[in-house]
């Protein structure tokens, strides 16, 4: 099993004819992802790397009974497609689009409040399921399915552990990337819930950085029962200089937000392991599976 | 994007927020002029001159000057324009005061605090408000947290108008006070909407001795993300003090932080960038910049940014963590380095570590490009070598 996707899940694109569409579309059809349809207004009726065209995420619906989109449409759209493909009832929706304003999203949550729809992103890199499924624009070269559930903020350091995890022969669930955006849907704790019913997942990986307030709800969660399976943790930032500004737009979070220190013996409380760098999360994660089974 | 404190009162005046006479100067000379208007204008006697730097501790830091008359104002200015002022939020190389904001003085019966800012967990605009501002507010609430008051607002900034009541209580209102504070704050709600901004803040609050609510200092921050919309900020923007090496990473789809360190980071991603970058400063290097390349960066535009570091000759290694994927494939950067490197006249060492898409044969292209490399194998190993490479200048 996977946690969201797997290889019944049927996609559509919005966005799919712009560069990053096409390229993203094209990479995800060569990996195996069942891409059923592409949205454009104005285009509806054609094709676009052999995959149909519609011109609103409702008819591609209708038609192809798709469950999943992934959105890679300009900044200024994505609010609308985000909406859109929520009135569509669409049940999981990947945004990948980056720089979404800020207000924008707060449109967007209203609606996800009122819906059955779950969001991920946006800034996200989305989730892959190796094998199975890939939603996004995650490198897929050292990706094998296995036994560790992966999220993070960023694209880049979810690659680097997935190639971690593999080269250890532990592969991976489901990675998903939450996004690099301080408003965005499903968050840490989400999955985290996710993650402990799925059967596939041995470990948890969970990859935090400065800002935010979500390692801490993430830490309340994993407090507040027995979790059942291993949890490792990594928290990059922990030396950028607190008057420059780097990474994510998360870490610009106004309030509420902790110092790297504080979010680690929060989470090291809650059972956690925190690890110092990149290079010793796999081998972490190894250690903590072995030890339980 | 942080705003001074003049761009954003008059944002906030356009929308109604009350705030005491003030002019903009670049020099003494002009600070005098203005303050004389403002005297004619609206018959003031105290006058306050305030360095316009996006930091904020600007009072704790020397930045305002209280001036008694014109000449006054002239004596002030000279002492603040020109010169840097480190204040708490600045770093130690602090901000270039090219501006002084002229005030006509407000005598304040009550400073409180306020702000409205987009809460990141409900998504939604939240009031804080606290009965004690000034400058040394911020020291007051990381001690008693409780004394700031909150209300949710919704998605579009209306306010239950009970829990209103009850706020303004808190903050010690009533009357004819509470009604003008009620006011400021519906016109500051909807400069933040309105300005796709997601904080202003208003700090101190006065209420004079007639019961009005004037805003004497005030931040705000824009989303640089809505600036397509905003055409009317972009003389805003261009005055952001972002260095030339960031606006020239930024025009090329790099994210780029400038550092004094002696180490150049090269790296796609911000969460990678920022684990190299922890990984640096832990193995006891100092980074020169943090970057993230962007994934829709192409070759030419990462090289544009590589030009800039090999032009800096604090710069004494580069310490390329590549982890290829999607768009970004390894080879994509080392064609960057090798432009870059072909029109250099310093040619610092790499230190090369790739991981990914295309790791292998980006290793050959660094090979093939005569590029002056050593390979690491793990980021931990490329970390060590390139401390102990700009520690001693060369491999």
């Amino acid at each position: 099993m996977s946690v969201l996707v797997d290889q019944d899940t049927k996609i559509i694109v919005q966005g799919i004819t712009g560069r990053a569409g096409t390229f993203y579309t094209d990479s995800g059809l060569r990996y195996g992802s069942n891409f059923v349809a592409g949205v454009r207004p104005g285009k509806g009726g054609g094709n676009h790397l052999d995959v149909p065209l519609f011109d609103r995420v409702r008819d591609a619906v209708a038609e192809t009974g798709a469950n999943a989109s992934m959105i890679l449409v300009p900044a200024q759209n994505a609010a609308s497609a985000m909406i859109e493909a929520i009135e569509a009832e669409v049940k999981v929706i990947v945004c990948v689009t980056e720089r979404v304003p800020v207000h924008d999203m707060i449109r967007v949550k209203d609606a996800l409040r009122q819906s059955d729809s779950l969001l991920i992103g946006p800034n996200s890199q989305g989730i892959l399921s190796p094998g199975k499924c890939k939603i996004g624009v995650m490198s897929t070269t050292h990706a094998q399915a296995g036994s560790v559930g992966i999220i993070t903020r960023s694209a880049s350091l979810a690659s680097e552990l997935v190639a971690q995890t593999s080269h250890l022969g532990l592969g991976q669930s489901t990675t998903i990337g939450v996004g690099g955006d301080p408003i965005h849907g499903i968050g840490f704790r989400q999955c985290l819930e996710l993650f402990k019913d799925d059967p596939q997942t041995r470990g948890v990986v969970l990859v935090g950085e400065i800002g935010g307030t979500e390692e801490e709800e993430a830490a309340d969660y994993l407090s507040s029962g027995d979790y059942g399976k291993p949890v490792v943790t990594l928290i990059v930032g922990r030396h950028a200089p607190k008057e420059r500004r780097m990474g994510h737009a998360g870490t610009l979070s106004l309030f509420g937000s902790k110092s790297v220190s504080e979010k680690e013996s929060r989470l090291a409380q809650a059972g956690v392991q925190v690890v110092e760098n990149a290079d010793m999360v796999a081998p972490a994660m190894r250690q903590a599976i072995r030890s339980r089974s | 994007m942080f705003l001074s404190e003049y761009q954003a009162k008059e944002i906030l005046a356009q929308y109604g927020v009350a705030i005491p006479p003030g002019r903009v100067a670049e020099s003494a000379q002009e600070a005098e002029a203005r303050a004389r208007e403002i005297a004619h204008e609206f018959a003031g006697e105290r006058y306050v001159v305030k360095s316009q730097i996006s930091a904020g501790g600007r009072g704790l830091a020397g930045g305002i000057k209280f001036a008694p008359s014109p000449s006054g104002v002239r004596s002030s200015a000279q002492e603040l324009l020109g010169k840097r002022l480190v204040t708490e939020q600045t770093g130690p190389k602090g901000e270039l005061v090219r501006r002084v904001y002229v005030e006509s003085s407000v005598e304040a019966e009550k400073s409180l605090y306020a702000a409205v800012v987009i809460d990141p967990q409900s998504a939604l605009p939240l009031l804080l408000g606290a009965s004690q501002g000034g400058e040394d507010f911020e020291a007051m609430a990381a001690q008693n947290p409780d004394a700031i008051k909150m209300l949710p607002l919704s998605q579009k900034g209306e306010w239950d108008n009970d829990g209103l009541d009850t706020f303004l209580q808190d903050l010690g209102l009533e009357g004819a006070a509470a009604e003008n504070c009620r006011d400021l704050l519906q016109s500051a709600v909807r400069a933040l909407i309105k300005s796709d901004a997601i904080l202003v803040e208003i700090n101190p609050l006065a209420i004079t001795a007639e019961q009005k609510a004037i805003a004497l200092d005030a931040k705000m921050v824009l989303d640089g993300n809505a600036a397509l919309r905003h055409p009317e900020f972009d003389a805003l923007v261009s005055e952001a003090p972002l260095g030339e090496s960031e606006k020239i990473a930024k025009e090329n789809e790099v994210n780029f932080v400038k550092l004094e360190g002696d180490i150049g980071l090269v790296v796609n991603g911000a969460g990678l960038g920022l684990a190299t970058y922890d990984m640096v400063k832990d193995a006891g290097g100092q980074p020169a910049n943090f970057m993230d390349i962007r994934t829709t960066a192409y070759s030419f535009q990462i090289a544009r940014v590589i030009d800039i570091m090999l032009a800096d000759p604090s710069i004494k290694v580069l310490l390329v963590n590549i982890h290829g994927g999607g768009m970004t494939a390894c080879d994509t950067v080392v064609e960057a380095l090798s432009f870059a490197y072909s029109r250099a006249e310093r040619r610092p060492p790499i230190v090369y570590r790739a991981a990914g898409q295309n790791a292998d044969w980006s290793r050959s292209m660094m090979k093939d490009r005569r590029l002056p490399f050593e390979a690491a194998s793990s980021i931990s190993e490329a970390v060590k070598r390139a401390v102990a490479v700009a520690k001693q200048g060369r491999f």
